[in-house]
């Protein structure tokens, strides 16, 4: 059994892959907080009370759902818009939920513009200029996710969560696996029903500097 | 995924119907065939609901290459053709495999090393490409014969390595390969390993799957990377120099991508464990004496352990079945009880000993041998007679006139 635990960074100058420190992804009907297989309800939970805890609370969704490919696509694009806007109900002022779409994986030349979207390959510059300090990818092809994930928790202190179609991500602090339109709303029942009851770390947040 | 229609029930052109993959593997009924290591290639292939073939001749693996156009001229896959060299045999499976394609090759020794570049290029694109390899010796001066020398350079491309014992090994793992590699969160080829002539040309019963049963096909839109975009790496990758600038992003990018790329190693261990019955069988592990070995070296070891017993000498057994992912903890478990650990191989290098030294406390219980290389057989008794005297026991001489 690992010691190792998936926790919000700076980690290290190259951190390693959580699946190569003894981490396994979740069953269908888990979910994993931190490296820790849990049932996935618990997850709900504490996903939502990140959400509700930060104050950038962010979704990056992917090319999986911000195109319209096939009608399953689009409906989890509506569900993605419908979580961002419980999101933007239930926050407190002061908070500034935020939704930044990847819309491909292109390297971006001369640079990005971070306060319009996140590339796979430098997401931490995104996190950075945002200052945000809790975010969900969905709609992600695995490995740009994991790729993300990975140099987010090696440079920032961003609580990561992956809403993952397939199998789930070890290299985000909470994910869950099987996305789905049902679960994506779900997430945002959550959400609704811990609104209020979760104190928004404003005055701690961790700032650009160590974020 | 949810919205791509299952093709379960459903058939193919050919009458065959797409099955469950556990079911067709484990419930369906076999029937035993008298067939060369070659010819169940063919036959699992026949099962495997493959798209491309790309076929070069080399020794000893063009046989199976050949037979392969056959099912292609039978209409059991969906394109074969025979590339212009084995580098542009691997290069033509991975435009193949962007493209969403189940795509399966065969080579053999030099031949792999030819392609050798393609390789981590394939495991780094995600590209589930299934490739037989027929292992024989690789150096000048040229030798056509059984060595496993080439293994050594495969294990670390990023691709799973598995190395069968035996044709029925050979038949199962062809067709449960393609389910370990084609796991969206794996998604990485499969170097599935034999030793050249002992299996591919001599003649075994094999229990095969039911002809009208095959594979569900390959669903590309599980893929962890997009089908094929040139816009996006890892073909923008090849094409422009964003990766390869000198500049700590594009460094911290290629490290995560490659660390992603062993993460997906680790991830297949689980799926190989269930589809291939673990990493390793162990037989008799209780003995202070166990041999461990990969391919047909377990037969031989198998064989001599029966000679050890007819003299009163016990002996465990472990057959490596898989070698990424590398069985460290099941090695670990099944030789802490050994006072001696002997690794017969086909090869000089003796690479299986040096992996299990890295991986077991204790190395010095390790013995690397007995080495056989370049085509030479290795009869039970000369690991029997290796055995012997490591226990200082009495051990004939078994090569010349002995004394």
């Amino acid at each position: 059994m690992t010691q190792y635990r998936v926790l919000p960074g700076p980690e290290h100058f190259l951190p390693p892959a959580a699946a190569s420190m003894g981490i396994y992804l979740p069953n269908p009907g888990e979910a994993h907080i931190n490296g820790v297989i849990v049932p996935e309800e618990k997850a709900y939970e504490e996903a939502a009370r990140q959400f509700l805890m930060a104050q950038v609370p962010t979704i990056f969704p992917g090319p999986l759902v911000l195109w319209a490919w096939n009608e399953k696509a689009a409906k989890k694009a509506a569900a993605v818009r419908k979580l961002y806007e419980i999101l933007k109900e239930c926050v407190q002022p002061g908070q500034k939920p935020m939704l930044i779409p990847m819309p491909d994986y292109r390297p971006k030349y001369p640079k990005i513009n971070p306060e319009v979207e996140i590339n796979p390959n430098h997401p931490n510059l995104t996190i950075w200029h945002n200052k945000i300090d809790c975010c969900m990818f969905i709609g992600v092809h695995c490995h740009q996710a994991n790729l993300s994930l990975k140099i987010i928790r090696g440079g920032t202190s961003c609580y990561t969560v992956a809403m993952c179609a397939q199998a789930g991500h070890e290299d985000a602090m909470l994910s869950f696996r099987d996305a789905s339109v049902e679960k994506i709303l779900k997430l945002g029942e959550w959400i609704r029903k811990l609104k209020g009851t979760v104190k928004p770390r404003l005055t701690t947040a961790k700032t650009s500097a160590s974020n | 995924m949810a919205e791509i229609k299952s093709h379960i029930g459903t058939q193919n052109k050919k009458g065959q119907t797409y099955t469950d993959a556990w079911k067709m593997m484990h419930e369906a009924p076999r029937s035993p065939s008298f067939y060369t290591g070659s010819e169940v290639i063919k036959e699992a292939l026949r099962r495997a609901s493959c798209d491309v073939m790309i076929a070069y001749p080399i020794t000893p693996q063009s046989e199976a290459a050949a037979l392969i156009g056959e099912l292609f001229a039978e209409g059991y896959i969906g394109d074969y053709f025979r590339g212009e060299s084995e580098f542009a045999v691997m290069s033509q499976c991975a435009g193949a495999a962007f493209g969403g394609a189940r795509v399966f090759t065969t080579t053999a020794g030099p031949g792999t090393m030819r392609a050798m570049e393609n390789f981590p290029m394939w495991a780094g694109a995600r590209l589930p490409i299934q490739m037989i390899v027929t292992c024989r010796g690789i150096n000048s001066p040229l030798s056509i014969q059984p060595d496993t020398i080439e293994i050594s350079y495969l294990l670390n491309t990023g691709m799973l390595v598995w190395h069968a014992e035996t044709a029925q090994d050979f038949f199962d793992w062809i067709l449960k390969g393609f389910m370990v590699s084609e796991e969206p969160e794996v998604h990485l080829p499969l170097a599935l390993c034999c030793d050249g002539f002992f299996v591919t040309h001599t003649k075994d019963v094999v229990n095969l799957t039911p002809a009208d049963m095959c594979l569900p096909p390959y669903d590309p839109y599980r893929s962890p990377v997009p089908c094929m975009d040139m816009e996006c790496p890892p073909v923008r990758m090849m094409r422009d120099p964003f990766i390869m600038k000198s500049n700590y992003i594009s460094y911290a990018t290629h490290a995560s991508w490659q660390q992603e790329i062993w993460a997906a190693v680790e991830r297949s261990r689980k799926h190989t464990i269930k589809w291939i019955n673990g990493l390793i069988d162990t037989e008799n592990t209780d003995a202070e004496v166990v041999i461990v070995a990969s391919g047909t070296a377990v037969s031989q070891g198998r064989e001599a352990i029966r000679l050890l017993e007819d003299e009163g000498v016990r002996c465990g057994l472990v057959k490596v079945k898989s070698l990424r992912p590398w069985p460290g903890e099941e090695i670990r478990e099944a030789t802490k009880n050994a006072k001696h650990i002997f690794v017969p191989e086909f090869n000089v290098t003796g690479w299986l000993a040096k992996e299990i030294k890295a991986t077991i406390p204790n190395s010095e219980r390790v013995h690397a041998g007995p080495h056989v290389c370049g085509g030479m057989t290795m009869p039970p008794e000369i690991i029997a007679s290796e055995i012997k005297t490591a226990l200082g026991l009495r051990s004939e001489s078994l090569a010349g006139r002995g004394s």
